[in-house]
């Protein structure tokens, strides 16, 4: 009877553990995102498997590109430090289910911002951190030097799960050409597809073809073809919901580009605290509350230029200087004939 | 007495939980500061517990339960099923809770809706019609017609290779049992995904490009682009396939009247070779008498481009197929070569004596006294490698084979985002496969097995 009597003290004890979770209501939280990347201490970036220029891990594990600077930014304005980024390699067809399942907060990936994705999937795209159309790679032996010369039975080598292989069928489509799609789910396959004679062109990303170009086992082999057929811009996402988290990520890839507009860099960030333009001294921090309305202090903006810098410098680093593609083309500011135009941090 | 206080107490607390919960309504707490909100399906569940536990005191109480007793009683009995059935149920409603929760925080209906949208991507292969207009579910139709290609594909060389290898060896022939059994230590313990790539990477790479490649049997040209073979153009198909079907007809007369021939009077016809005769000749005659004729159409070398060249007409095999097929089917003919030579093994020497002392030739031996013994050991180990196979295919995604899991559970759910509507077909469809493939071999195993009278 004895024992009786405990097991049912305990299982009492027990029920009114239930119960004091039961009554536990809801915290009002702001941005769940933003808590849980403060108390984890790094944020979660999801990445490419390897494209230079936009986001490549060398030998040490260092990544590096302009997607990466994405989420660099973040990390320095959230967190205080652009290192603290734990990189999350992704194919295409895992990317928006890594997000959408919590395994990422920010998707920095190359991707296409489409009106599909941004409504259908419960994702948000956040801006645009690179301009870009689908372009063609064919060998240069082949003598191609135009997408009207393709005839019936070309074989094209693409990944699979992206913009690329449908905007790849209405071009054909469109021109009339039979065609035979071989598409690869990661891009490293495709690469040694094409490279290797599977393939007559390979179709991607231009700044993507530019970039891989320089992985094949002999580079000047190979040319890119002028046509652009499609409209790609590519930018961050983040999951839909969190508003407050849109908003920052939003914010650091717009500060970066503002920075490249008013001419703050790295090296002057801290002298423009003295600057006499307002716009100027908002961006670095000494003036104005902008950072308040994200819960985060008055130098984020700072920290993300000093630490990552502007979008130029992010730019010359990452494409400009490897030989990606040296023209910056539509990524150049709207001031210089480019299309870059962000709205004003104010 | 004391078990109704209980058996009262559980039914207050029940509905006390029951009633705070709804008048509370938090019955999906954040227990974890995650981003997922967890469902927590202990709370949605305890009143449930608390009632039912409630009642078995209640039902005890009437038999008067003591400790002395307890051994026997029902609770004992009943309450292992009880717990167990309460783990499944709270497992399924932690994650079908889970899933709702989170999906409707994100913002992702759940729906079956896109397969009749139009897929608007191409295939580079596919057994029937389709073309990127087509709809989702037609696409769906189409990969899986692939992967049952392969699949067939796979089980029949799997068969033919594994048999031989079996039987080879148990060969006397020293040179051949031993390379057959290299063949199997080799191919049985090298990782499949890594005999994919290197049949598509390496060895066909290894392959001519189209304008290089020297012709195959005068007609068919391997090449990396794929293999190029003659299409048979057909005038009357449907007389030559009627003539073929009336020399099997006639050939089951033929062997039922041999087997009343055998029994009643003891005589021997060599059926294989009259069927073989029937079998060819009937056709052949369609084709001097009915009107049937056959032209090849024979690939032709086409430039595409200064250097790039294609096969045009004719069949082609895409090199994608060829490598998967080559390396499922030499996969698992180790296994099923393993499950022959157990078989074969697996009868007694006797019955071969015995057989041969009656008089009967080394060849009736095997073919009436020995496979039809091994049979019944060999088909349900083989059954399962081809599961095995079947389920193995879908590593063609690594190499743009576009079957089931590249195509559907690849860009299908790329295109469309809806991934727990997709992968749970995707899952059902492979059951449905595996399970059909387990019934018909049951099925054959029902045949042959030993018929108790």
């Amino acid at each position: 009877m004895f024992k009786l009597i405990k097991q049912f003290t305990s299982f009492v004890a027990m029920v009114a553990v239930l119960f004091a979770f039961t009554t536990e209501t809801m915290a009002a939280k702001k941005s769940k995102t933003l808590k849980n990347t403060q108390k984890k201490g790094f944020v979660r970036c999801g990445v490419s498997q390897g494209l230079p220029g936009f986001s490549n891990a060398d030998a040490s594990g260092n990544w590096t590109g302009v997607d990466v600077d994405v989420c660099r930014a973040v990390a320095a304005a959230v967190l205080g430090d652009a290192n603290k980024v734990k990189f999350t390699p992704l194919s295409a067809k895992e990317r928006f289910t890594a997000l959408t399942s919590g395994e990422i907060d920010v998707l920095s990936r190359n991707t296409t911002w489409t009106l599909s994705r941004d409504a259908d999937i419960g994702l948000t795209f956040v801006g645009v951190n690179f301009y870009d159309g689908q372009g063609f790679m064919v060998r240069k032996s082949s003598g191609i030097t135009s997408t009207s010369q393709f005839k019936d039975g070309i074989s094209a080598c693409t990944n699979i799960g992206t913009t690329t292989e449908l905007n790849m069928r209405d071009f054909f489509n469109s021109k009339g050409i039979s065609y035979e799609p071989v598409a690869f789910e990661k891009a490293d396959e495709v690469v040694a597809a094409y490279d290797a004679g599977r393939c007559d062109t390979y179709t991607t990303d231009k700044s993507g073809l530019a970039a891989q170009r320089t992985k094949m086992s002999n580079p000047d082999e190979h040319i890119v073809l002028p046509e652009t057929i499609s409209k790609e811009p590519l930018g961050p996402v983040v999951r839909q919901g969190d508003s407050v988290w849109e908003d920052i990520v939003r914010w650091s890839l717009n500060t970066m580009i503002e920075a490249e507009e008013y001419g703050i860099t790295s090296a002057n960030a801290d002298s423009m605290k003295t600057s006499d333009n307002p716009a100027i001294k908002r961006l670095v921090g000494a003036e104005g509350e902008l950072g308040a309305a994200f819960g985060l202090d008055n130098e984020w903006s700072l920290r993300i230029i000093k630490q990552v810098g502007n979008y130029g410098e992010s730019y010359k680093r990452n494409i400009a200087d490897p030989g990606i593609l040296p023209d910056r083309g539509p990524n150049e500011l709207w001031t210089k004939g480019g299309i870059l135009y962000v709205p004003p941090a104010r | 007495m004391k078990f109704r206080i209980l058996a009262y107490l559980f039914f207050f607390v029940g509905t006390a939980d029951l009633f705070i919960k709804i008048f509370y309504g938090n019955i999906f707490s954040d227990l974890t500061e995650d981003y997922y909100e967890i469902a927590n399906p202990i709370l949605v569940f305890t009143p449930v517990l608390f009632f039912s536990i409630g009642g078995i005191f209640l039902k005890e109480s009437k038999v008067s339960l003591t400790l002395e007793n307890f051994g026997t009683s029902r609770i004992k009995y009943y309450s292992p099923q009880f717990i167990c059935l309460s783990v499944v149920v709270l497992i399924f409603l932690f994650f079908t809770f889970n899933a709702q929760m989170n999906m409707e925080n994100r913002g992702i209906d759940f729906g079956f809706g896109f397969l009749t949208q139009e897929a608007s991507f191409d295939m580079q292969f596919s057994l029937m019609d389709y073309d990127g207009q087509d709809p989702y579910w037609w696409a769906y139709v189409v990969a899986l017609l692939n992967t049952l290609l392969v699949a067939v594909l796979g089980i029949i060389f799997c068969t033919i290779i594994g048999v031989i290898v079996g039987i080879a060896r148990l060969s006397p022939n020293f040179l051949i049992r031993n390379s057959a059994a290299w063949y199997v230590e080799f191919f049985r313990n090298i990782p499949l995904l890594l005999q994919i790539f290197f049949w598509y990477y390496a060895a066909l790479r290894a392959l001519p490009l189209p304008q290089d490649a020297s012709p195959l049997f005068g007609v068919t040209y391997l090449t990396i682009k794929g293999y190029y073979m003659p299409a048979f153009i057909w005038n009357n198909l449907n007389i030559f396939l009627y003539s073929i079907l009336a020399a099997i007809i006639s050939i089951i007369f033929i062997r039922y009247y041999a087997n009343k021939l055998r029994d009643n009077e003891g005589k021997q016809i060599p059926v294989f070779y009259i069927s073989l005769i029937i079998l060819f000749i009937l056709p052949a005659l369609t084709f001097l008498a009915g009107g049937v004729s056959l032209n090849f159409e024979i690939p032709v070398l086409k430039q595409l481009s200064a250097t790039s060249f294609i096969y045009d007409g004719g069949i082609a095999v895409p090199p994608e197929l060829i490598a998967l097929t080559l390396a499922l089917s030499l996969y698992t003919a180790t296994f099923v070569a393993e499950c022959v030579r157990a078989g074969i093994q697996g009868i007694s020497k006797g019955q071969k004596e015995a057989a041969a002392s009656l008089g009967l030739t080394p060849n009736q031996v095997l073919k009436l006294v020995i496979m039809p013994q091994a049979l019944r050991i060999i088909i349900p180990p083989t059954t399962n490698q081809y599961l095995n196979l079947t389920k193995n295919s879908s590593l063609a995604a690594a190499i743009a084979y576009p079957d089931l899991v590249l195509v559907f559970a690849g860009t299908a759910l790329m295109q469309t985002g809806r991934a727990i509507e997709i992968v749970s077909i995707t899952m059902l469809t492979y059951l449905s496969i595996s399970l059909a493939i387990a019934a018909l071999m049951n099925w054959y195993n029902k045949l042959i097995e030993i018929k108790e009278k």
